[in-house]
């Protein structure tokens, strides 16, 4: 029996059905559904659904439901930060200490310098300051997220943010698998199979990016708190701090719109499609779980990805900074080379050569940046303190508050990382749209960066 | 449990761990003697239950759509090894986006020992609908009412028997969230698959000309693909008009879909510790 044939005679005897009989099929399944049902459920009166609503009244109204989203956001962004803070310093002080003590000790053994600048200067130095940097913030942040998610808030985003995504048109799911995206963008892009139509999920994968994960956290973070919050008094700091992350994060969700309006009305045409959501009840969130979950699974699961790349990293950037070059070294050279381009966007060379090391992961960029600039200023070890940070890049490096602001902005639009990459070609099977996911947001980067560089410059405020 | 054909089991085995025992296993399901599904609406409960009996803590996440890929775990019960598949959420089997395909291949192509249609005691109805679509699929059916709790604190009652009656295939009222109810299923489960119990599962029909060409489609489909279990559901989706079980027919991918599948569920196992993180 040929498969042809079977289908040959499936559409002629669909043909010779009556037109109805697909309606015929699903009503006789909800009636079917519908008497079952009625048979075995009894309902009395309930006042917990009744709470349930009132909630979620004020949660989804058109006016209070976006405040309060904002200012969830808020909070959990403020959480994050200014406990970060205290717990970096900490660690920074431990880390280090912990270098100064492993170099003193190889010195005294008589180990060769290279193979002690190797060690303690490359990759351990390169370690610990991503453990410093990147630990505490999601140490706060996934327990908090986790809980909102147990706790059954993300559908309510959803709920809340669905005319957006439709004016924009794309899927209203979509602010669903943003909000994983906050987690790690690969874990979003994975999220988008919830997503029916192959058109909006695209549209969800390629600007999943435009979110920034955790990964990226502690870069905004450091930066917000050395030069955006520096000026304040140090009351507020950690307000400001988080201020200004929620700026960016804001300025991150604009250009998804953006971004995602401009796909659906040239590569990915079409009109967004409908769907039903359920509000599921609130859920009173397990505490062992979420501490399983956040600490366990995502935290220690992405600190160890990002280990296994500062390590090799850190011991590339070494070799770099120790290769002479007349009285410069490589290091230098590279970046001295990339500076004009650097310069276009507002940044510098060290900051363009610590992207193109950091690729595999973005978490290692502030580190990789860190370490060059003091390979090339000859520090021993890291700066622990935020003052200390401020004076290498500012008074050691000629950064200004251009330099920071656009490495904030380079950092929330520039092309995913390496395993995202990965997982949106594993998702959509396709070299052409992975490619796409990179060009457009590093063309976005690229662009945004220059035109805040120029009109800085122009303006004479640099 | 006895030997003697149960009609359905009685809530007298869950307290008495002296008849049943449940071992978690967590993800060592290299030698397993059954495999058994869980399928259900999104946001009732599967990895819950998953968790509950695997001891595996895959994610759990109050919102619908939480899992997009299978997770896999196995746990013994009384001294019989399962492997049991976490599926994604899915409202019905008829449409076609990737989660529910993930679903809808393996309760149809994974063969399953058994399927657990996991339900929410809140939404009985809606959560039918699938219910009636898996049974259309597959007749070893278990249904687990879920999330008896909330229902308790919001006045619902589930009348688990007159549902058994209705469907004809064992409903099971539990709380995944504590466990309870979860050893009389698992009893179901075991019942259902040793053939303990009379089975008769609620098919609908549609209208007498649409089962006459359902009929004359089955042999054909039977024909072709000898060994295939779900020829009626084939040849329903066929009418119907579905793309994706046409481009399935004409690539042959049918024909050796089922022994894919299992190659699949092989190398599933080592794969999960990678994407089963979100």
């Amino acid at each position: 029996m040929e498969a042809n044939e079977i289908l040959a005679k499936a559409e002629s005897l669909r043909n010779g059905l009556s037109t109805g009989f697909r309606d015929e099929i699903v009503k006789s399944l909800y009636t079917e559904a519908e008497q079952i049902a009625k048979r075995a459920v009894k309902t009395s009166v309930d006042k917990k659904y009744d709470f349930d609503q009132k909630i979620d009244r004020l949660v989804t109204s058109p006016y209070t439901g976006l405040p309060i989203m904002l200012g969830l956001l808020s909070i959990l962004i403020w959480l994050t930060v200014s406990g970060a803070n205290v717990v970096s310093g900490w660690l920074a002080v431990v880390l280090f200490g912990i270098g100064d003590f492993g170099r003193a000790l190889f010195n005294q053994i008589g180990a060769p310098w290279w193979i002690t600048g190797f060690i303690w200067d490359g990759v351990y130095l390169s370690l610990a300051w991503v453990v410093s940097v990147m630990l505490p913030p999601m140490m706060i942040f996934f327990p908090a997220y986790t809980f909102l998610e147990d706790l059954g808030y993300l559908p309510r985003v959803a709920f809340n943010m669905d005319w957006m995504f439709k004016k924009t048109g794309a899927h209203g799911k979509q602010s669903l698998t943003m909000a994983m995206g906050f987690g790690c963008n690969a874990a979003g892009v994975i999220a988008t199979r919830v997503i029916d139509s192959p058109r909006e999920r695209l549209i969800a994968i390629l600007t999943n990016n435009f979110v920034p994960c955790n990964g990226r956290f502690p870069t905004l973070i450091m930066l917000a708190t050395v030069f955006v919050a520096a000026s304040f008094p140090p009351a507020l700091t950690s307000l400001v701090a988080a201020a200004t992350v929620v700026g960016v994060v804001l300025i991150g969700v604009a250009f998804t719109f953006l971004a995602s309006w401009i796909l659906s009305r040239t590569v990915l045409k079409g009109e967004a499609s409908a769907f039903t959501l359920e509000l599921p009840p609130y859920r009173k969130p397990n505490v062992s779980r979420i501490i399983y979950t956040s600490i366990i699974d995502r935290t220690i699961f992405v600190l160890w990805r990002a280990m296994q790349t500062a390590a090799p990293a850190g011991a590339i950037i070494w070799i770099l900074a120790n290769v002479p070059i007349g009285d410069s070294n490589l290091a230098r050279a590279i970046a001295d080379w990339l500076n004009p381009f650097g310069y276009l966007l507002g940044l510098d060379g060290v900051i363009i050569l610590a992207y193109i090391i950091a690729i595999p992961a973005n978490e290692i960029v502030v580190p990789t940046m860190m370490m060059v600039y003091m390979g090339a200023g000859m520090m021993v070890n890291g700066p622990t303190s935020n003052h200390a940070i401020f004076d290498l890049l500012v008074n050691g490096n000629g950064w200004t508050m251009l330099t920071a602001i656009n490495l904030m902005l380079f950092s929330l639009l520039h092309n995913p990382c390496a395993t995202t990459i990965m997982t949106i070609y594993k998702e959509t099977k396709s070299v052409k749209w992975a490619t796409l996911s990179v060009v457009m947001t590093l063309g976005t980067a690229i662009v945004v960066t220059f035109l805040t560089a120029s009109i800085a410059r122009l303006l004479g405020w640099v | 449990m006895s030997n003697t054909k149960t009609v359905l089991p009685t809530e007298h085995c869950e307290t008495c761990p002296a008849f049943t025992q449940l071992e978690q296993m967590g993800i060592k399901v290299g030698d397993f003697d059954r495999v058994i599904a869980l399928a259900g609406n999104p946001n009732t409960g599967k990895s819950t239950l998953f968790n509950t009996l695997t001891g595996l803590k895959q994610h759990t996440g109050n919102w619908p759509g939480k899992t997009v890929t299978r997770a896999e775990g196995g746990f013994e019960f009384n001294k019989i090894r399962y492997k049991l598949v976490d599926l994604p959420g899915t409202y019905s089997l008829l449409s076609a986006s990737q989660d529910e395909e993930v679903a809808r291949d393996f309760i149809l192509f994974g063969q399953p020992s058994c399927t657990i249609v996991v339900t929410d005691a809140t939404a009985l109805e809606r959560n039918l609908n699938l219910v009636l679509q898996v049974m259309e699929i597959t007749q070893h059916v278990v249904v687990a009412i879920n999330l008896m709790d909330e229902a308790k604190r919001k006045g619902i009652e589930v009348d688990a028997r007159s549902l058994s009656r209705d469907l004809g295939v064992p409903a099971i009222a539990i709380t995944a969230r504590s466990g309870e109810g979860i050893h009389t299923l698992l009893g179901a489960v075991a019942d259902v698959i040793e053939g303990k119990i009379d089975i008769k599962p609620l098919r609908v029909s549609g209208t007498p000309e649409f089962q006459k060409a359902v009929n004359e489609l089955v042999p054909m489909i039977e024909q072709m693909a000898p060994g295939i279990p779900n020829a009626r559901w084939l040849a329903i989706r066929l009418l119907d008009g579905d793309a994706r079980v046409q481009k399935a027919l004409t690539t042959g991918e049918l024909g050796d879909i089922v022994s894919r599948q299992q190659r699949a569920d092989v190398q599933f196992s080592g794969k999960m510790s990678v994407e089963g993180r979100q």
